[in-house]
């Protein structure tokens, strides 16, 4: 077992705590929350795994593809930021609506 | 040395899950938020173990500065939004 | 309110949900640990390549050259959620609170000294770690700045000026591909001889358009361009 596959599976754990928090949450500034921690997790298995190279660089592509998807991940935050003080002006709450989910 | 490179990658991704743990479940949502512009520190930190400096300066700019800006900002407008409609909730009741 | 959501699902629920995540996880965590060791991936394209991509740092030869399309279709998300919180209403820049005075002079030092690490970060990207996005970002966070500690709005810059620095960014990549698919047959190949001066001009281009659109999402509305109040 090398460090980086440690990474990867923390990685992985991340993504699965932003998924559980993601659906047990009612407020949405927590849902967004929970996307970004479940996107840090995804980008921590991508980097990490792309350190497996055979010689001592890393692998460069999954590098700059994290690059843009941090920024992509950045503007979909604030598009989302934006629709939730939409919701919270035009139903008077930030949350989903309660369901008996029972 | 090792070792310590050992223990301290296992401490910093204990971090790591605490700060998202404590970040996704504190019910303040202030203080989510401050632990969120705290896990992305130390993501950033650990960008730079994975041999990623260009991944880790991105990380401490935008992950640790700019998205807590933004959480922030909007859960200060959040708050006024709903301020304003307890407020009009009030003066509705009372007339 | 921040507490709410607590006791909104049943244990029964929680547990069962609790069981399906860590099913999940255990399957992606198996198929992690069964990945051999050593895997081919790019990394040797890329190093094989790296003496005409004009510049020394990998990570930025392949974000601006051998995978020139990502970053301008990336360029282009940008605009399309700054173009979609725009079209979520305006931004109040007419309640604005009187910056504290440790803050003003904290941002008038501050700020000047982040624009020059943001050029500083664009040139370096060309050899070490650095580049567009990295310098970008930084840009946005002194436009944050001055905007807090800003007395009055600058409402002189909100039109045609943001609008020029929004574009800037994609109209110089997409005319920069272009004109290399009239002159040399290939959107987006770059000569070898003039590779590094064109990244360092789109990125330069980037790097003010990344900067612009960042801070602009920070205000979270269209600003109004209205007349001097």
């Amino acid at each position: 077992m090398s460090s980086a596959l440690l990474y990867a599976l923390a990685g992985v754990s991340l993504f699965t705590l932003g998924l559980y928090a993601l659906i047990v949450h009612a407020h949405l500034l927590r849902k967004i929350l929970a996307i970004n921690v479940m996107g840090s997790g995804v980008f921590l298995v991508l980097v990490a795994l792309g350190g497996r190279t055979t010689g001592a660089e890393p692998d460069p592509v999954p590098h700059a593809m994290v690059i843009t998807g941090i920024v992509v991940a950045i503007s979909a935050t604030a598009l989302a930021l934006a629709l939730v003080l939409r919701v919270q002006a035009a139903t008077g709450r930030a949350e989903l609506p309660e369901e008996p989910l029972e | 040395m090792i070792v310590l490179q050992w223990v301290f990658d296992i401490m910093m991704l204990f971090a790591l899950l605490w700060l998202a743990w404590r970040a996704l479940s504190s019910p303040d949502l202030f203080t989510a938020i401050v632990l969120f512009i705290a896990f992305g520190l130390v993501m950033s930190l650990a960008w730079v173990r994975l041999d990623a400096p260009d991944v880790a300066l991105a990380e401490a700019a935008i992950g640790a500065g700019l998205t807590g800006a933004l959480l922030l900002s909007a859960l200060a407008r959040l708050n006024d939004l709903a301020d304003i409609t307890h407020d009009r909730h009030k003066s509705a009741a009372g007339e | 309110m921040s507490a709410a959501g607590r006791s909104r699902h049943s244990p029964a629920f929680r547990w069962g949900l609790l069981l399906l995540l860590l099913t999940v996880a255990g399957g992606l965590g198996y198929a992690l640990l069964t990945l051999p060791d050593q895997a081919v991936g790019l990394s040797e394209q890329v190093s094989a390549n790296m003496a005409t991509s004009g510049v020394q740092n990998p990570v930025t030869a392949v974000l601006i050259n051998f995978r020139g399309y990502d970053t301008l279709l990336e360029m282009a998300v940008l605009l399309v959620a700054l173009l979609g919180v725009w079209s979520l209403g305006s931004a109040e820049v007419h309640r604005r609170i009187d910056p504290q005075p440790v803050l003003s002079l904290l941002v008038g030092g501050l700020a000047p000294l982040m624009i020059l690490m943001a050029g500083y970060l664009l040139w370096v990207g060309a050899n070490a770690p650095g580049g567009a996005f990295q310098a970008g970002s930084v840009l946005a966070a002194a436009g944050i700045l001055l905007l807090l500690s800003s007395k009055r709005f600058p409402v002189r810059l909100m039109g045609w000026p943001l609008r020029i620095g929004l574009l800037l960014g994609l109209g110089t990549f997409t005319a920069v591909g272009m004109t290399l698919l009239f002159v040399s047959g290939g959107f987006l190949q770059y000569p070898s001889n003039l590779a590094g001066a064109l990244i360092l001009f789109i990125e330069a281009a980037a790097t003010l358009s990344i900067g612009v659109t960042l801070a602009a999402l920070f205000l979270g509305g269209r600003p109004q361009a209205g007349p001097y109040r």
